[in-house]
């Protein structure tokens, strides 16, 4: 039974993606009862361990390949917060995609992928040795790579060649790191570490500099980050999904498993690599605030402000104090409530209203408020607004930065505070205050619009609830407290 | 044991059935190559529970008469060979019937490709070095016909060239022979390991690597691939390609980690071990400015074939972590056998679209992956394999050589594995961008799913190699020569 569940958490998307390739476009009911069923039954089996692994259990299951190589799919905490993100959003987006494409082109090769797509992120939180993250993370880039490239027009098809140029040389950085790693200490498992013995510091330094690289292009470091925002090509709901919870995110779970689960946190410091990658994180928060602020398009600067944001989780992880961590893994799971909620958001207005830019936003709160309700709530909650999710997270991080001793922290989230306000208090006053005669739209798309209010909901519930022990800063807390900071 | 002689005797016998009754070849094809799988599987069966299955021909044993032997290289060659050979039998009778292709074509495909795979079988279970000489020459005038099958210029001018090479290759490897039984007074593997090391060793072993290198289009002497691969019709592409070469490979492992282990110097391995890397190197470039998708996919194999030549100097190189021994011996098995499947699903991919569009440049595939999704689909998992990506068989190759590479501390070598790795995707991306375009100019001639089927079977495979790697990886061990665990 305990090997099962691991197994049969990848299954319930990974069957779906498979069977939906095999489908014809016009099965809609057998292409949507899998998606959906996929994802209700996923987040069933979830659920259903979510208090087992609070109770300190743990699932594992083992496929062996060649000798040094196998597979190992491991629930525990850390798994499960993000998990539980991925399935919950899945489901919604599912709800969302369905909606949004209608009778559309192509859409058994879209929700194959895009369920393959959740399979490889599902895969990636589960794995419990360095190689079975590396299958993942792959598999993850190849089956992102349609779903960019998915409405095959020329900006599409561009934003998936620059998406592959960035991810296959970072692919090939974190091969040879996690080779270079494992022919001197044997196959890492995350629950163990990686016993070092004889590398010198200055390769060991050189592996996590590759190792950086390899996850960084998913995490969108500065400089590293040019493919995110093009990406914007893709439908919606591809770029929801992408944006909260599939790629990037896949990049900055890379990150805290890399300086946790294989280097530890002493060892990263004594190698003097933390500040430095907290210097980069810090930057690519600030630069990606600015760049979001230069931005027309509604999608562009989301995408910018993408960037920004999960660098949080980054510099939270690079400064391995107990609070910063804890607010860290809580901003996983609540940039991705508010980001999707955005991004859905940012799909209805160019769905229903054919609203694209910015300035086309004037009047849209009272054309069409349930979204600019739900858009409203993601926005002040990326500014940090108490008791808003976004709060929730800097508030810990800043603590984690004066306990790591590192104070600089407090001015990177103070100007990025106040970058967040300078570019979304213009969409706000622009829904709300601007006057808008004669805008169109309507909101007469319940796929679309219960989505968006269902995350945006969620978002102020986990800033809310945050003290209640099964919110992400409960459960992120219980993963740091059980010792997550060796 | 019935399963090894029923493997060297069905294709030769199909072969003469196929002549006397050509109206029959194409079933006839299909069936013994679906007989050939199943005696494959249960020879592999057999050798990986029983270990090496060997039989003396006419009871006389070595040095007096002449032995055949299925060890787990052997038999995990055959298994993929009769694989490739079912899918292009299924891919023939569609894409060669003769209201297609010609009577010419479609009569004389089908007995030349079954004495090709005869030929293939033959030198896969041979331990004497001068039947593995006839099988391979067997195999040359077998290939050299199927490229020269079309009967079109282009055509006759590359099985011209190929044949020039291949024969220059077979001279020399027989001087090597002769200097070898001039020295030893055997040609058999087996005895010839245990030999006491004379003169004329060292030179014999330069003679018939060159002369093997240049039939395996080794990196400089691939100069004939290209045009000969790319000139012939699809479903004898994919076996010139996915198979051919790997058999003048399995010939040069005998030869260098079976029967003269104590002639490789640090310099000799050095050389085959950059002219690998150089065939990675080259090949992908080559393959970055072809204009047409079959030369990109002939290219891509002096590419391919490059790596299998780094286990050469990588072979042994153990470390203290290192759970396993013979893991880059290993990977370059499993580099030829994914190749095998996925570059023959590629050739197949290839000759759908040629019959949907009409021709091969690249502008031809334009929006092809709308009207046959399945087929993009197999094209693209066998891309996988061919840039090594995970989870695929190209991947197992690449993470065993490139441990073995940093183990011994041999850096240079895995750049090239990952280098490589990059100019493939590369490659591989022009004519997947192609087809993948959402305008498509022409209307194409639809082709039936079942047809798509047939690569998409083989580029699964492909990827099943790395997903279930385990048992091939058991099987391969089996009779594995020591040479591949303490290196040359």
């Amino acid at each position: 039974m305990t090997a099962l569940l691991p197994v049969a958490v990848l299954l319930s998307s990974l069957i779906p993606a498979i069977a939906t390739f095999f489908l014809d476009q016009q099965s809609y009911r057998l292409r949507n009862t899998l998606s959906l069923g996929g994802s209700v039954l996923k987040l069933a089996l979830i659920v259903a361990m979510l208090l087992a692994v609070a109770g300190g259990a743990a699932y594992e299951a083992r496929l062996s390949l060649v000798p040094g190589l196998y597979i190992l799919l491991r629930l525990d905490a850390v798994a499960l917060l993000f998990l539980s993100l991925s399935a919950v959003l899945w489901l919604l987006t599912n709800v969302y995609a369905i909606a949004y494409f209608g009778t559309k082109p192509e859409l058994s090769r879209f929700f194959g992928f895009f369920s393959l797509c959740v399979a490889a992120t599902t895969g990636l939180a589960m794995s419990g040795t360095l190689i079975s993250f590396l299958i993942f993370f792959e598999l993850l880039t190849l089956s992102t790579w349609p779903l960019v490239a998915h409405k095959q027009d020329r900006p599409s098809l561009a934003a998936a060649r620059r998406y592959l140029f960035y991810a296959l040389p970072a692919s090939a950085a974190l091969l040879i790191a996690v080779i270079w790693l494992e022919s001197a200490t044997g196959p890492v498992v995350f629950e163990d570490g990686a016993d070092f013995g004889d590398l010198s510091e200055n390769s060991q330094r050189a592996i996590f500099a590759l190792f950086i690289l390899g996850v960084g292009v998913k995490a969108a470091l500065v400089p590293l980050h040019g493919w995110l925002p093009a990406a914007m090509a893709a439908p919606a709901p591809v770029s929801a999904l992408l944006h909260a919870v599939a790629v990037v995110k896949a990049g900055a779970f890379g990150v805290i498993r890399v300086i946790y689960d294989v280097f530890g946190p002493e060892r990263v410091a004594a190698l003097g690599v933390g500040v430095p990658l907290a210097v980069v994180a810090s930057v690519t928060i600030l630069w990606g605030s600015i760049r979001a602020l230069q931005q027309d398009e509604i999608k562009k600067r989301l995408a910018f402000s993408t960037v920004s944001q999960v660098s949080y989780i980054v510099l939270a992880a690079a400064l391995a104090s107990p609070a910063a961590l804890v607010g860290g893994l809580a901003h996983l799971v609540h940039q991705g409530l508010m980001k999707i909620t955005l991004f859905f958001c940012a799909g209805i207005y160019d769905e229903r209203a054919g609203v694209k830019r910015i300035d086309g936003l004037d009047g849209m709160g009272r054309r069409m408020p349930w979204t600019s309700v739900a858009f409203s709530v993601g926005a002040l909650g990326m500014i940090g607004l108490p008791p808003l999710a976004g709060f929730v997270s800097k508030l810990y991080l800043g603590l984690g930065g004066l306990e790591a001793g590192a104070p600089w922290v407090l001015a990177v989230l103070a100007g990025s505070t106040l970058l967040n306000a300078a570019y979304f208090m213009p969409l706000l006053y622009r829904l709300w205050i601007a006057p808008g005669a004669d805008a169109a739209g309507d909101e007469r798309a319940p796929g679309l619009v219960v989505p968006a209010a269902v995350t945006a909901l969620a978002s102020l519930a986990v800033g809310v609830l945050a003290a209640s022990a099964l919110s992400p800063l409960g459960w992120a807390d219980l993963i740091v407290e059980r010792g997550y900071l060796r | 044991m019935s399963a090894l002689v029923f493997l060297l005797a069905l294709p030769l016998v199909a072969a003469l059935a196929a002549l006397v009754a050509p109206r029959g070849a194409p079933a006839l094809t299909l069936i013994s190559a679906a007989a050939g799988v199943g005696a494959a599987l249960r020879l592999a069966q057999t050798v990986a529970q029983g270990g090496v299955q060997e039989i003396a021909l006419a009871g006389w044993a070595p040095p007096l008469g002449i032995t055949v032997a299925a060890d787990g290289l052997a038999v995990a060659f055959l298994l993929m060979t009769a694989l490739v050979m079912l899918a292009v039998a299924l891919a023939a009778r569609a894409e060669l019937a003769p209201e297609r292709a010609g009577a010419r074509v479609a009569f004389g495909f089908w007995p030349i490709a079954l004495l090709l795979w005869g030929s293939l079988n033959a030198v896969f279970l041979s331990r004497d070095l001068f039947n593995l000489y006839v099988g391979i020459e067997l195999l040359t005038l077998a290939a050299v016909a199927l490229v020269a099958l079309s009967g079109k210029a282009g055509a006759l001018v590359a099985a011209m060239r190929y044949m020039i090479f291949a024969l220059a290759g077979s001279l020399l490897y027989l001087l090597g022979v002769v200097l070898v039984y001039g020295a030893h007074g055997t040609l058999d593997v087996g005895l010839l390991a245990d030999r006491t090391v004379a003169d004329p060793d060292a030179l014999a072993l330069a003679l018939m690597t060159a002369g093997l290198a240049a039939k395996t289009a080794l990196f400089p002497f691939h100069v004939w691939l290209p045009p000969a691969h790319a000139g012939a019709p699809a479903p004898a592409s994919a076996m010139l390609s996915g198979l051919v070469p790997k058999a003048s490979f399995v010939i040069l492992i005998r030869l260098w980690f079976e029967a003269m282990p104590d002639q490789a110097g640090s310099g000799a391995l050095l050389l085959l071990g950059l002219m690998g890397a150089a065939a990675v190197i080259w090949g992908s470039l080559r393959a970055l400015s072809q204009p047409r998708l079959k030369l990109i996919v002939a290219y891509s194999t002096v590419a391919q074939l490059g790596y299998m030549f780094l286990i050469f100097p990588l072979a042994g190189g153990d470390g203290a972590a290192q759970p396993w021994a013979a893991g880059a011996w290993t990977g370059g098995m499993f580099q030829a056998l994914s190749h095998g499947l996925a570059k023959a699903a590629m050739f197949l991919c290839a000759g759908l679209w040629i019959i949907a569009a009409g021709g091969d440049r690249l502008a031809d595939l334009r929006g092809l992956a709308r009207p046959m999704p399945m087929t993009a689909m197999a094209f693209g998992l066998a891309a996988v394999t061919l840039m090594g990506l995970p989870p695929s068989g190209g991947f197992t190759a690449k993470y065993l050589m490139m441990t073995a590479a940093f183990a011994s501390g041999q850096w240079g070598w895995a750049l090239v594995l990952a280098g490589g790795g990059l100019l493939a995707a590369a490659y591989l991306y022009r004519p997947m961008a192609e087809v993948f375009a959402r305008d498509c100019p022409i209307t194409p001639q639809p082709i039936p799913r079942a047809w798509q089927l047939v690569p998409l079977a083989l580029a699964v495979a492909a990827i099943m190699l790395g997903l279930i790697s385990a048992p091939p990886f058991d099987l391969l061990q089996v009779g594995r020569p020591e040479a591949a665990e303490e290196g040359l």
